[in-house]
Formats: C-alpha cells, structure tokens, sequence
C-alpha cells in the first residue's frame, strides 16, 4: 500500500472536469513528508480543485491520488484522519468565540482534554486575550490564525492551507508565514496555494506550478530561476517598496 | 467509514451544543418569528373578530393552531437562511473533511430548527393565553399537538434544507418559505372552509393546513379527532420523505 513511506502525497495523471470545462489535464506531483509545498497558480487554474480532491472533498475523474499512503478514492476515511484543511475561505463559526471554536474541533476529532488543548493552542496563535469574544469582532488576521489553529487540533501530519494569505494586509500575512514555518520545523507536512511568486519563495520547499490544467514547472526555487533566462544586470536605485515602508512603520510600533 | 460510526451520537452531542448556542445568541431571530402571528392574532381577534362567524365563542381558540403554522413557516426560513451561510463560508468544508460522519452538520442543523421552533411555539402559546386562549385538553392530548407540531417542523426543515443547500443567493434560499407562510391563510386557519367560494373552497379543504390545523383544533378542545389526524399525518410524512431523500441527494452533490 504505501509504495513510498517519505511521500505525503503522491498525485498522477490526475484529470477533472467540471462539466465541459477541463480544469486538470493530468497533474502529477509528489511532496515530501515535512516539506512545505508551494502550489502556484493564479486565480481559476484548479488549485483548489486539487485541494477538494485530495482532502476527499471532491471525487477526481481520472488518475491516481495518495495522502499519507492512503488512495483518497477508496480510503477517504483514513485521508480525513491523517489531515486537516483551512479552506480558501475562512472555516470559524463567528457565533461562537474563538476558544469555542477550538472546543468544538478538538471534540470533533475524540480529543482527551479539549479546554486544554483549545488553552495551548490560544496562546501559541497569540489569540489568549481574545479567547472569549465572538469570532465576528475578530480581524481578518486574527480569524485566519484561528482558522490555522482550527487545523492544527490533533496534530494533523499533514496540512492544507488553500491561498492562506489571500485578502490579509501584510502584516497579517507575514504572521500567517511565521506560522507556517513553526509548523514545518514541528515536522508537519505543509500543502499551500498561492497566486504570488514571492509567498512561495518565502516560504516553499519546493514550489510547483500549475497551468492550464498541467504542472508546467516543478522543484525548489533554485531549480526554477535555472529555468527563467538570467536576469540582465543593470545599476539602478532601489526605492523601497511600499509594503516595506509599511512593514518598517508598523514594526517598530511592534517592538514596544 | 472506518471509525466514524461509534462516534455519531457524540458528534451529534458536539453539533447540538453548537445549534444551542447560535439560537441563544440571536434570540431576535425567535421574536422576529412569532411578531407575525402575535400581530395576525392580534387583527383577528381585536380588529376583524367582530365580522368574522366561527361558530365559536372565543376567537382566540380558533386563531392558534393557525398561528402556530405561520410562525413555524417562518422559522424554518432560518433554517434555511442558517444552512445557506454555513455552505458560504466552508465552515461545512471543514467538517467534512475532518473524520467524522458526514451528515453530523446536516443533522446539527435540524436539531436547530426543531428547538428554536418550539420555542417559538412556546412563545406564541403564551400570549394567546394572555389574550384569553383556553384549553381543556389533557397531557395526553398536548402532548399528540406536541407531536404533530414536531413533525411539521421536520417535514418543513427538510423542505428548508433544499432551498439552504441549493440557492445561489440569501434570497433564494429564504423565499421558498413565503407560499408556505400564505398556505394556512387559505385554509380553515382562520375563516371556516364553508364561506370560501367553491374553486378556494376546494383547494381550502385538500391542502395540507387544513386539516394539521382540525387535528389540532379537535386535541385542544376536546372534539372528535377523526380522519383529520391521519391526513394531516400523511401530508406531513409524505413531504418530510420526499425532502430528505432530495435534500440528501443535493447535499451529496453541493456540499
Ligand atoms: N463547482 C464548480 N462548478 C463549475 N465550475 C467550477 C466549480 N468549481 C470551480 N470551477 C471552475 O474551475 C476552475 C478552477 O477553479 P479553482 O480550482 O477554484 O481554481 P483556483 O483555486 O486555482 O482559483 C475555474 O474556472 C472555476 O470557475
Ligand atoms: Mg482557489
């Protein structure tokens, strides 16, 4: 069954259609237990299509499709236990407060001690202050992290985080990259979409591409700037980009 | 399917608890329910009451079991209004791809619905007797009324739960529920069947309302049940049967 125990995921010649519209034309990849895997794409190229299929939620036409040496098509139920996924769009009920929350996920998935491990998981996502009050009143960086921290009850090994940065200012999404860099150096093995270069170089192991329906380019960042012709060498002032002027103003307010 | 199924009744727990608290805390929700069919109670028996011939002497009687129809018609438009939102934001994407049984959020909301409309019910209840219902029926028989309610809600739940899990918009999902709202006005709700003219009348007489509302009407004040109850049964049976099995057909392939 597990042909290769240091794959966490192994996708071939994966095909869907919704209707008459072909969004993957055969997309093979493989990603190593405790890496984090970038796929980039940009918006409507199927990248969480292949989320949905690989978390069970979608069933694939075509092709083959493992998570932790399971087939998502015949042994979906062991799938949903060895994973977790923080969908495109935030998965926190913003009736309930976040500790709630994390309760009601940890009961979900038979845990000991939910207070305890809702507890540890506030203050690691510095979200203790605001444990108490309704997701509503949260920012959208703050319910992202509790969405994070939603996935990470149970200690999933693997997790998919689908365009986790999408719609955060940049403050929030660099709190959203430390996190994710926490995990991997826990040993979680990190799946994460994105529309932008600079989150995968930030971030990924290795980064795929995916283009009209098909991995166009696959390996680790030094393995795709081979692939780019070598950037022409000019003297230019650099000016500093606003998200940095931005990113300076707030850190130092930051620093207290 | 591996494990799932020795954990259904504590997941069910888990959703439950999570219902309970969404209808705590939006207790409007409730009120905005019952102020329709507290304010048609209040027409019919203050303003109309006078004009209107039931053959009875306490209108207020009469008027209740219609009402409660309206505002449970009313109620499962949060229903669906509530089921809509939770296929919006994948908070049900989370659950499902987490391993518990799959139909767990589904049924959390049901249980929702049963619980928010008795306690609308309830609060309709109230007020009629403020305004001078009264009623000689014994355990035995509010508890049938009970019963008969219960099943309205889940038969209209399910109705809700298709229009939840289908519509494109919030208005989808909740105008389904306004024929639904009209049904017991057209039916001996309010007016005897006898005055309508013949084409109403006919309709009147063979739509469910009708004879949900006799059944309950006869419980309450000690008349004669008779063959009001089993249609009344049928009907509400019938369609919660048919809207499970397209509810379930469409939360299979949506959600
Ligand atoms: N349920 C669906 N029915 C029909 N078309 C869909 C559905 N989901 C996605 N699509 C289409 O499939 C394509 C890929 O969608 P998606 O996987 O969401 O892309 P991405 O996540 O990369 O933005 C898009 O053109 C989208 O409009
Ligand atoms: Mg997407």
């Amino acid at each position: 069954m597990n042909s290769n125990q240091n794959k966490a995921i192994q996708v071939n010649g994966l095909q869907k259609a919704y209707k008459k519209l072909q969004v993957l034309k055969g997309v093979d990849f493989e990603v190593e237990k405790g890496s984090i895997f970038a796929l980039l794409g940009s918006n409507g190229a199927g990248k969480t299509t292949i989320i949905k299929i690989l978390t069970t939620l979608l069933k694939k036409d075509v092709g083959t499709a493992s998570v932790n040496g399971f087939d998502v098509a015949t042994r979906p139920g062991l799938v949903r236990q060895s994973i977790s996924l923080t969908g495109q769009f935030a998965a926190v009920d913003e009736v309930l407060t976040g500790r709630e929350n994390l309760i009601m996920i940890a009961k979900l998935r038979h845990l000991e001690n939910p207070r305890q491990v809702a507890d540890e998981l506030l203050n690691r996502f510095s979200l203790a202050d605001a444990a108490d009050r309704r997701v509503v009143t949260y920012s959208g960086g703050m319910s992202r992290r509790l969405d994070i921290a939603m996935s990470l009850v149970g200690k999933p090994q693997l997790i998919f985080l689908d365009e986790p940065t999408t719609g955060l200012d940049p403050e929030g999404r660099i709190e959203v990259w430390k996190t994710v860099k926490a995990l991997a150096a826990n040993g979680t093995t990190v799946f994460l979409t994105t529309q932008y270069l600079e989150e995968a170089e930030q971030l990924a192991d290795q980064i795929a591409i995916l283009h009209e329906g098909k991995i166009i380019a696959n390996g680790t960042l030094a393995d795709l700037k081979k692939l780019f012709p070598p950037a022409k060498v000019e003297y230019i002032e650099k000016q500093p980009t606003l998200e940095e002027i931005f990113l300076a103003i707030i850190g130092k307010k930051e620093e207290k | 399917m591996e494990t799932q199924k020795n954990y259904f009744c504590s997941d069910m727990g888990v959703m439950l608890g999570r219902s309970m608290r969404h209808i705590f805390r939006s207790m409007d929700t409730i009120l905005t329910v019952t102020v329709t069919p507290i304010v048609m109670m209040l027409l019919f028996v203050y303003v109309f009451g006078g004009a209107i011939q039931t053959g009875t002497d306490n209108y207020v009687n009469y008027l209740l079991p219609g009402s409660l129809l309206i505002a449970i018609a009313s109620g499962i438009s949060y229903t669906a209004y509530r089921l809509f939102l939770d296929m919006q934001r994948g908070i049900f994407e989370r659950f499902h791809s987490m391993p518990i049984a799959r139909s767990a959020a589904l049924w959390g909301h049901v249980l929702t619905s049963l619980v928010s409309n008795a306690m609308s019910v309830t609060v309709i209840i109230i007020v009629a007797l403020l305004m001078g219902f009264r009623s000689q029926a014994g355990v035995l028989e509010w508890l049938a009324v009970a019963g008969i309610l219960a099943l309205v809600t889940l038969a209209l739940t399910w109705v809700a739960a298709i229009a939840g899990l289908s519509a494109k918009s919030i208005d989808g999902a909740t105008g389904f529920s306004y024929p639904i709202i009209f049904l017991p006005f057209i039916s001996s709700a309010f007016v005897p069947t006898e005055s309508m003219p013949k084409v109403v009348r006919a309709f009147a007489e063979n739509q469910p309302a009708t004879s949900i509302v006799e059944s309950i009407r006869a419980l309450l004040y000690g008349q004669p049940v008779g063959n009001d109850l089993w249609i009344a049964l049928a009907w509400c049976v019938g369609i919660m049967i048919v809207a499970y099995l397209i509810a379930m057909q469409v939360y299979k392939q949506r959600a």
